[in-house]
């Protein structure tokens, strides 16, 4: 060794041994509220969530606050619920969904032709419905793991393609509830209800909060969830430390055009009908990014949980439902979720400085 | 002398009309130290890619203790028992400690949970990630659960050389460790470089801190036009003669 | 954060109480597709004032975007939830809809749709619209009888309203072309027509812009075109303007549905031959009305004779009237015009 390297004798003879020390030296109440909502990004649209109900409830009384209506309102929100559960996972990887609500909507479009035009037995046209659904979801993965084509792109021209494909085999036909209800029974099971008391659930709402708890478990505590969090956070660090970037986004997004064919199902059972025109066509998407935005899940990949994407889509029934009981002019409830939605954002910069 | 524990013969790897690697040769002994240095674009980090796995060479062959190997990728260079650590860390600022070091090779519960709800086993990982820290004096671990993100520059790079001192069976290459790091945290990293090679590891080191390489290194292999030029001890010559050989001022020492 | 709060606090306790202190006694809903649409805007106008005429409390709900049918649901549930009388519609998706109506009718509401019919139209309790096949009718009429003996070899563009086909752009497609002599084949679709004067069936959205394409693309198929109908005034206005840039906006006969003011003030300006006016706020008073009675006494409103549904009138807008149809002045009909 030569002499020109005793400049850093100093440091090595000091014998500095607290180098790793894994303390958290950022202090007050502000640095522990950022640490917690770091550690639970769901918690602040949790807050909002239940301060809405409570504000809503006292000043509309038990025509709101009421286990009929607060059931009403997961009624209400079941399909932009399942959509944002799909949403999440694709948002999860950094990626964004368009085609979610012309998805879903085709899927129905299918569950119902393929009964009625097709004559195949309604469970098996359910089938090929949810199969589509994987489908479209996998050639979307496709095109944004292996073509490379940024996920928005992709997801803009399926949209279209999606919504086209809706009114070209429909022939712009709506199936009416009376002819579901007749021939094909099965279609229409989402739609059924379990009663408690006041409180109507019905199966198409439990199936959205089946969802929900099962992708939040797959995404908390499996290997799977923790690649699809490590490949939005950071796509090249994830592959050098051993993660296979291709098969995760193709699981994210077959599992994402699946969910969506579900969606489809959940509406048939909601509306009793199947209409390719369908305003969740059109506006599913944006509805379900909202939700997910307003859920505290990062639309830079890789943070958040999807119990905030739920909560997410409820605060937005909540508004719905408690400004219409109100009376209230509907364009407040657009007003109010575009406050939300920029605060939601702005918050999840906040938090992401806890990098810095 | 021994049998290298890795090999490289005639690796070629072209880029278009730029050629990367010329027909280059590496030999990496068992329990050494093996600096790389090289002036920027010789190749260097060509040469890092064709052992780990990250590019796959258009000619040349690599052995792994005497058998020769065909990576495709990271993850079968990795299974061989090659552990790199790059110089941006490959690690996922948002995920904890724990999350990081078993990415991509994550361990599940036993029985029902683990088998068919592929349930990962937390503590079983946590405990894990927790003593090999201990092990290479990275004490005083408050959260294994803390995200990466809320680490030190220095802290990071100890989790990434921990991860891969826990799982590199065999080799470990470490990209430019020092190069992002303060005074102090150099320090530490090179004295757990020190640590690693205690326990039978070898290492490939590329760096650009001669200070660094000097002071650690067994041997230095300098590298330039895509190819070895030499392989001197760092005891037989000094910091201005490597930079010489690398440069091309100095004619290399014929071995 | 706390601000946020606070101030979605404020907002829903400012918005709030001014519809509390009306919660009591009877109460309505108006659902209209859109609260933008001029025909619309008129329609809540028509039912506030005769609701507060009568004092009960009315609530209007609009979808986001025409044909959000979703909405329109949740705008039913919440008039269930909210114990209301009887809700007046105008449904975006009339088959659709009914399941959510049959819920509200086996709650004891009573359901009216407005200006659009349901699929089936006895899906409602009553239906108080516009007589759409007379209305187009009318205008089909009046074109054949202004061109004449040109009108055997008119060159017709139709400028529909949507791809989906809505019950009253069919109502009003058909009608024209009963009305002015072409044979409609199936009369529950529009296009089917085989008459060689048709030169094309084109959808607008009922609006300016997209009755400008509808036209451009019309005209691209042949430039000769003569007469055109369009779905309503908007789609007549787009569609003068691509006449207007190819120099042929004075050659071109235009008809229309609706009778808008600004669509009545186009007839008085020659963009428009002639249009047949439609009522919406008397729909919709008449709506409260009914709704008003239902919770007195329990009374259905009954349809008008021979029609199923109750019809609220319709008259043809013309400073140039046609022997042997019926019209109103330009001046008269501003004076009842709407929007």
């Amino acid at each position: 060794m030569t002499d020109s390297q005793s400049y850093e004798d100093v440091v090595k003879d000091k014998g500095e041994t607290q180098f790793a020390q894994f303390e958290d030296e950022r202090k007050g109440f502000l640095g522990t509220v950022q640490h917690t909502l770091h550690v639970n990004p769901a918690l602040v649209p949790l807050i909002i969530l239940v301060t809405a109900i409570a504000l809503f409830g006292m000043l509309l009384g038990q025509r709101f606050f009421s286990a009929g209506t607060l059931t009403l309102i997961l009624q209400q929100v079941q399909i932009v619920g399942v959509l944002a559960a799909a949403q999440t996972l694709v948002i999860l990887t950094a990626g964004i969904d368009l085609s979610v609500g012309a998805l879903a909507v085709l899927c129905t479009v299918i569950m119902g032709q393929f009964t009625f035009r097709y004559g195949l037995p309604a469970e098996l046209s359910l089938l090929i419905g949810l199969c589509f659904g994987a489908l479209v979801g996998a050639m979307n993965g496709f095109l944004v793991s292996r073509v490379k084509i940024p996920p928005f792109i992709t997801t803009l021209g399926m949209w279209q393609i999606v919504l086209a494909s809706t009114y070209l085999f429909s022939r712009n036909e709506t199936l009416r509830s009376s002819q579901l209800r007749e021939e094909a029974p099965s279609l229409l099971f989402l739609g059924n209800k379990v009663s408690i008391g006041g409180a109507n659930f019905t199966f198409g709402v439990i199936l959205m909060i089946l969802i929900v708890v099962a992708l939040a478990y797959a995404l908390r505590s499996t290997a799977w969830g923790r690649h699809v969090y490590a490949v939005g956070d950071d796509p090249e660090a994830a592959q050098l430390a051993g993660v296979n970037v291709h098969k995760t986004l193709m699981s994210v997004y077959i599992l994402t055009g699946l969910i969506c064919a579900v969606a489809g199902w959940v509406m048939i059972g909601r509306f009793s009908s199947v209409s390719p025109s369908a305003s969740t066509g059109v506006i599913g998407n944006i509805q379900s990014i909202t939700a997910v935005v307003i859920g505290g899940i990062s639309l830079f990949g890789g943070r958040g949980s999807i119990y905030g994407a739920f909560f997410g889509a409820m605060i937005v029934g909540v508004f719905e439902m408690g400004l219409r009981m109100a009376g209230a002019d509907p364009q407040w409830t657009f007003m109010l979720i575009g406050m939300l939605i920029i605060g939601a954002v702005g918050l999840d910069q906040w938090i992401r400085k806890v990098s810095a | 002398m021994t049998q290298p524990i890795l090999t490289g013969k005639n690796l070629v790897k072209r880029y278009g009309k730029v050629t990367a690697l010329d027909h280059c040769d590496f030999e990496l002994y068992p329990g050494e130290i093996l600096a790389v240095i090289g002036d920027n674009g010789a190749g260097k980090s060509s040469l890092i890619k064709a052992l780990s796995g990250a590019v796959v060479p258009d000619a040349g062959e690599v052995f792994l203790e005497g058998e020769q190997v065909k990576f495709h990728s990271p993850i079968d260079a990795r299974a061989a028992g090659i552990e790199t650590v790059y110089q941006t860390l490959a690690m996922s600022p948002a995920l904890s400690i724990a999350d990081n070091m078993f990415m991509g090779r994550e361990i599940r519960k036993e029985g029902f949970m683990g088998k068919y709800l592929k349930q990962l086993d937390k503590k079983k990982m946590e405990d894990f990630a927790r003593q090999k820290l201990s092990d290479l004096g990275l004490m005083t671990i408050q959260n294994i659960n803390q995200a990466v993100e809320t680490l030190s520059g220095g802290q990071r790079q100890g989790v990434a050389v921990a991860r891969a001192a826990a799982f590199g069976s065999k080799v470990i290459i470490l990209d430019e460790p020092t190069a992002a790091l303060g005074v102090k945290e150099s320090r530490r990293v090179l004295e757990l470089i020190l640590d690693v090679r205690s326990r039978g590891i070898p290492i490939i080191l590329i760096s650009h801190n001669m200070p660094h390489v000097f002071e650690v290194a067994d041997r230095i292999h300098v590298h330039r036009l895509g190819k070895r030029l030499c392989v001197i001890d760092p005891k037989d010559y000094t910091m201005s003669d490597a930079v010489a050989f690398m440069t091309g001022a100095k004619e290399a020492p014929v071995q | 954060m706390k601000k946020l709060l606070i101030g979605t606090a404020l907002v829903a306790v400012t918005s709030a109480g001014s519809a509390m202190a009306d919660a009591h006694g009877t109460s309505a809903c108006l659902i209209t597709k859109t609260d933008t649409n001029p025909f619309f805007v008129k329609m809540r106008e028509g039912a506030a004032a005769k609701a507060e005429e009568l004092g009960i409390s009315l609530n209007s709900y609009a979808g986001q975007v025409d044909g959000d049918n979703e909405a329109q649901v949740a705008a039913i549930e919440t008039c269930i939830a909210n114990g209301a009388s009887g809700i007046l519609i105008t449904a975006s998706d009339t088959a659709a809809i009914v399941p959510s109506v049959e819920q509200a009718r086996e709650a004891g509401l009573l359901v009216i749709a407005l200006d659009t019919p349901l699929n089936p139209i006895d899906a409602a309790d009553a239906t108080f619209a516009t007589d759409n096949f007379l209305a187009g009718e009318l205008i089909g009429k009046w074109a054949a009888a202004t061109m004449g003996d040109d009108a055997a070899t008119a060159k017709i563009a139709m400028l529909d309203l949507a791809i989906s086909q809505p019950t009253v752009g069919v109502l009003r497609d058909q009608g024209f072309l009963t009305g002015f002599g072409v044979d409609v084949k199936d009369v529950n679709r529009w296009g089917d027509e085989d008459d060689a004067r048709i030169i094309c069936n084109e959808v607008t959205a009922g609006n300016e812009e997209g009755g400008r394409t509808a036209m451009e693309n019309c005209l691209a198929v042949d430039p000769e075109i003569n007469v055109v109908y369009t779905i309503n005034e908007p789609a007549a206005a787009g569609a003068y303007e691509a006449l207007a840039a190819i120099g042929r906006e004075n050659d071109v006969l235009i008809v229309s549905v609706d009778g808008g003011c600004p669509g009545v003030q186009n007839v008085a300006d020659g963009v428009i031959g002639a249009t047949s006016q439609q009522y919406p706020l008397l729909m919709a008073s008449l709506g409260v009305e009914a709704i008003a009675q239902y919770a007195e006494d329990g009374t259905l409103p009954a349809n008008t004779e021979g029609k199923d549904f109750l019809d609220t009138g319709v008259s043809l807008v013309t400073d140039r009237p046609a022997d042997g149809v019926e019209s109103i002045s330009v001046a008269e009909g501003t004076d009842r015009c709407w929007g």
